[in-house]
């Protein structure tokens, strides 16, 4: 066991993991912030996607111990300092961008990691980036359409 | 457009924990002291256990108890929920099926034991020393050597075959005599692809037991938790349902693979009672792949005889349908009664006859997927159509309307058992060509040539039937349970409401929907109405959701439960306004008497019911709350046409889907938006299933497509934007709400559409092409070019 600390949500946070934690594990078992899904274990779905130091990540591709001082933002720190949706958030409700809500918090950090890289993004662009997420619900049309709104409203 | 009600597009409350990470689902739940299992599973087909020797596992520290297929004799197997009955009048076969293996493994997955530990780690540790004593048998995968016999999945029963099952046995002379006079029989030999559901939660199951009252709880992935109370309580562990609870929170999909009774629940659920600890169960999405049912997997031939105008004749169909090693809670309806039924299609096909052999192999069982047999009937017949009007040279689309059933001959009564309420196809189809633009086709398809691509558009109908079903009537065809659904209305003192219904929302949004009915009823906003789902302690009886059937079934439970509440309510507003109960009428949350200019709102009745100083109590129970059970009198049929265009590389033989529309005719709408979505949702799936989606069996039995990585799912970038309307409508004449059901009806009409388009553009393109296999990847496709 090792200490591994981080600031997650903008919070310090530290815990005991072992050498094989996955940063997934450690942010639904030790912190239990569990807005972060694990749909598979190949690294293929995409529910699993946080931010860390600002750049969208598969948390089950990555031990805890490598984030060791990072910065992590999961779907938890996404919301308005008030408590309300955040915009992308938001867009995602207002376009019916979920079914089941599984694959959403992944889906919200691509989409979230996509808009700061490049804030008027075509569908096409989309599409492509949207590559390493899994929706088996909406058929992406939604959610195509939930982030070419929140890149309106940003 | 309505902004509250029904045919509003509300957007949906539930979307804000989901949104905020605070969605509850199963593997969020943790019970203090929980331990946790480890399967060890099969990994041969089929294989004799000549022993298990655990001594080394139970040596592990950490390790709390160890299970093996001798610790479960005492408890039933998993049941199957339909008894089919064959083409001879025999009943179908049905072997057991344990919880835990015994004497034989039948596929890849089945579980041989299971370790319960501290972590899953250690479990997973443990689990590594056990020894099995293995003797690997050969396997039988393929359909056609199963039904000829050698070797048995199930020894007991001397065949692979299930039923041979022939619909309209009646009708077989006829349908023979019918094609074989024909002026024309178009014969089309095809395979149905088997899938993998895929729903993007794995599976889930954790279970507690409380010994201070001999309280059994399951927490568990389902659909439908009652009918997993009823199944794994009354059968196979033979706990009454006042000791069992079963709870299935939010739900990250289910499609049909969630429906079932899987042996995880029940392992877990008597390991807690035998080990006095939790014990939580989360399947990897390896074992998703080797452990939940699978869909599909038909192999067909299907004729269709014609006469010289074209006007169909006669259908007979030949098929083979997999069940895989055991048979899944409904796996047997499915190629029967959900398939057999859809046959007769949007046409007036006057003979029909359907041949099902159901067959064992050492593969996963197979059971209901979206559309769970629709998709195999709409498939096969809309495939056959296109060839048929191919060889005859005539239009697919006038093939099609010349033998639609016309919109004055409903209600229609098929030559395979259903009566059609309402339709018309005209309209869908009209409707089609103006929102895919099927003018404009030519000139997109002149741009495709000069780009050195083949243009191909693809055009069908379906129908389904859907809102399963009428108890009385799938009690006589072999089901084992009722299909009726509930719905308790609570209203509280204060006027807002709570309905506890028996569907179960894992996507479909009842959370929003099912309040837009009772806002609409009452007058109130649908911020006042909360749906409770997904326990079986404070949930009414309710068979859960599937076949399209949540708002057809259980939002009509919850019509006439509300339609109790508003007539109690007028008696009390009565007697408040000293009036008769006959001359109130409640519109925009308030009652008032007929002719007069008095009136009570909502509020002020409730509080009423629940302080009853002024209250009519001689005649009158204080409160207001009811319950009902709504059986439907006849299914419900959404019916529609679809339109794929596609381009073919010939070079490589890669398709692209340019576009895809859908006009679909579900009757009433209740919220447009989220139809739209379940739609869309069923879309992909279909485009999944005919251009990647391939459960691959080779032929030792093991799964070559069992990871994300061999097994394509459809992504973001490969599918368009869809083009969907659903403005045609011919509301349901059987139920209060008029609505028929949206929910699968993406996936039934849209393989078709997708092959039909691929060889659309092979032909145009110069190749004689008749058919392809699904899923038309680059190398099927390219082959047929290249014959
Ligand atoms: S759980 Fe991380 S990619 Fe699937
Ligand atoms: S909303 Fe269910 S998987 Fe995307």
């Amino acid at each position: 066991m090792a200490t591994v600390t981080m600031t997650v949500n903008g919070k310090s946070v530290s815990g005991e993991v072992e050498g094989r934690t996955l940063l997934s594990d450690f942010v639904r078992n030790n912190l239990n912030l569990t807005g972060t899904h694990i749909g598979c274990d190949t690294s293929q779905c995409g529910a699993c996607v946080v931010h860390v130091d600002g750049k969208a990540v598969k948390s089950c591709t990555i031990f805890a111990l490598e984030v060791e001082g990072s910065t992590v933002k999961t779907i938890e720190g996404m919301a308005n300092p008030d408590g309300s949706l955040g915009v992308v958030q938001q867009a995602f409700q207002d376009n019916h961008g979920l079914q089941c809500g599984f694959c959403t918090p992944g889906m919200v950090m691509s989409a979230a990691a996509l808009l700061d890289e490049n804030p008027n993004p075509t569908e096409t662009e989309i599409r492509e980036y949207l590559e390493g997420n899994i929706c088996r619900c909406t058929g992406y049309h939604n959610i195509v359409k939930s982030i070419q709104a929140a890149a309106v409203a940003a | 457009m309505p902004e509250n009600g029904i045919g509003a597009s509300s957007v949906r409350r539930e979307d804000i924990r989901f949104l905020s990470g605070n969605g509850k689902y199963t593997d969020d739940i943790n019970v203090h002291g929980q331990k946790y299992v480890f399967f060890l599973r099969s990994d041969v087909a089929h294989g004799k256990i000549n022993s298990i020797d655990t001594s080394k596992a139970e040596a592990v520290s950490g390790v709390v108890g160890i299970f093996t297929g001798d610790d479960f004799v005492e408890v039933g197997g998993l049941p199957c929920g339909w008894q089919v009955t064959d083409r001879f009048g025999e009943v179908m076969k049905e072997p057991g099926h344990p919880v835990l293996a015994q004497g034989k493994v039948r596929h890849v997955g089945d579980p041989i034991a299971a370790v319960v530990a501290d972590s899953l780690e250690i479990a997973r540790d443990a689990a590594e020393v056990i020894n099995v004593d293995l003797e690997e048998l050969p396997a039988v995968v393929d359909m056609k050597a199963a039904v000829e016999g050698g070797t048995l999945v199930h020894d007991e029963i001397e065949t692979n075959l299930c039923y041979d099952w022939g619909f309209v046995e009646e009708n077989r002379d006829a349908v023979d005599e019918a094609i074989k006079s024909a002026h024309h029989v178009t014969t089309l030999e095809l395979v149905n692809n088997r899938l993998v559901p895929n729903a993007m939660e794995p599976r889930v199951a954790i279970g507690d037991y409380d010994a201070s009252n001999d309280q059994s709880t399951l927490y568990t992935t389902s659909q439908n938790p009652h009918v997993i109370r009823l199944l794994m309580g009354a059968f196979v562990l033979q706990i009454p349902e006042h000791k069992l609870r079963v709870v299935a929170p939010d739900v990250g999909g289910g499609f049909g693979s969630k429906i079932f009774h899987y042996a995880e629940e029940a392992f877990c659920t008597l390991a807690a009672r035998k080990l006095r600890v939790p014990v939580k169960w989360t399947a990897s999405r390896t074992e998703s792949f080797i452990t939940d049912a699978h869909g599909r997997d038909h192999v067909t031939k299907i004729e269709l005889a014609l006469d010289e105008n074209g006007m169909f004749q006669a259908i007979r169909t030949d098929t083979c349908a997999n069940m895989g090693a055991y048979l899944s809670t409904f796996s047997t309806s499915v190629p029967t009664w959900l398939h057999g039924t859809l046959m007769a299609g949007n046409y007036k096909t006057p003979l029909i006859y359907v041949n099902v052999k159901a067959v064992f192999t050492n593969t996963v069982p197979v059971d209901a997927y979206r559309g769970a047999g629709r998709p195999e009937a709409t498939f096969q017949l809309e495939r056959v159509i296109d060839k048929a009007a191919r060889e005859m040279g005539m239009d697919p689309v006038e093939i099609r309307r010349k033998n639609f059933i016309q919109k004055d001959e409903f209600p229609y009564a098929t030559p395979v058992a259903l009566e059609y309420d309402t339709g018309d196809y005209d309209a869908t189809m009209d409707k089609l060509h103006e929102i895919a633009d099927l003018d404009g086709y030519e000139a997109r398809a002149k741009a495709s040539r000069e780009k050195g691509l083949l243009r191909g558009l693809g055009i069908n109908c379906y129908i389904e039937a859907c809102g399963i079903a009428p108890s009385n009537l799938v009690g006589m065809l072999g089901a084992r349970a009722g299909l009726y659904e509930s719905a308790t209305v609570r209203v509280n003192a204060t006027g807002s409401i709570t309905v506890m219904t028996g569907c179960h929302s894992h996507g479909q949004g009842h959370e929003t929907t099912f309040p837009q009915v009772i806002a609409d009823m009452i007058g109130i906003s649908e911020d006042q109405v909360h749906i409770q789902h997904g326990d079986t302690s404070n949930t009414p009886m309710g068979m859960g959701t599937y076949g399209s059937r949540s708002i057809a079934v259980g939002g009509a439970a919850m019509v006439r439960a509300t339609e109790k509440i508003i007539a109690k309510a007028k008696k009390i507003a009565a007697h408040l306004m000293e009036a008769s109960a006959e001359d109130i009428e409640l519109k925009d949350g308030s009652f008032s008497v007929v002719g007069t200019d008095k009136s009570v709102g909502w509020g002020d009745v409730c509080l009423a019911a629940y302080v009853p100083h002024n209250y009519p109590l001689e005649e009158l129970e204080p409160g207001l709350e009811e319950t009902a059970f709504y059986d439907p009198a006849n299914f419900t049929f959404p019916a529609g046409a679809y339109a794929c265009e596609v381009e073919v590389d010939p070079d490589t033989g890669k398709v692209d889907i340019c576009s895809f529309a859908a006009t679909d005719d579900f009757g009433n709408v209740i919220n447009p938006m989220v139809v739209d979505g379940q739609v869309h949702g069923g879309i992909a799936q279909g485009i999944g299933q005919a251009l990647r989606e391939h459960a691959f069996y080779d032929e030792n039995g093991q799964l070559l497509s069992g990871t994300y990585m061999d097994y394509s799912m459809p992504r973001a970038d490969d599918l368009p934007s869809f083009v969907v309307d659903h403005s045609c409508q011919t509301p349901c004449t059987h139920n209060p709400l008029g609505v028929k059901g949206c929910g699968e009806a993406g996936a039934i009409g849209s393989p078709p559409a997708v092959v039909n388009a691929v060889i659309d553009a092979l032909n145009k393109g110069g190749f004689d092409v008749n058919h392809i296999d699904m899923p038309l990847s680059p190398s099927r496709v390219w082959t047929a070019i290249n014959g």
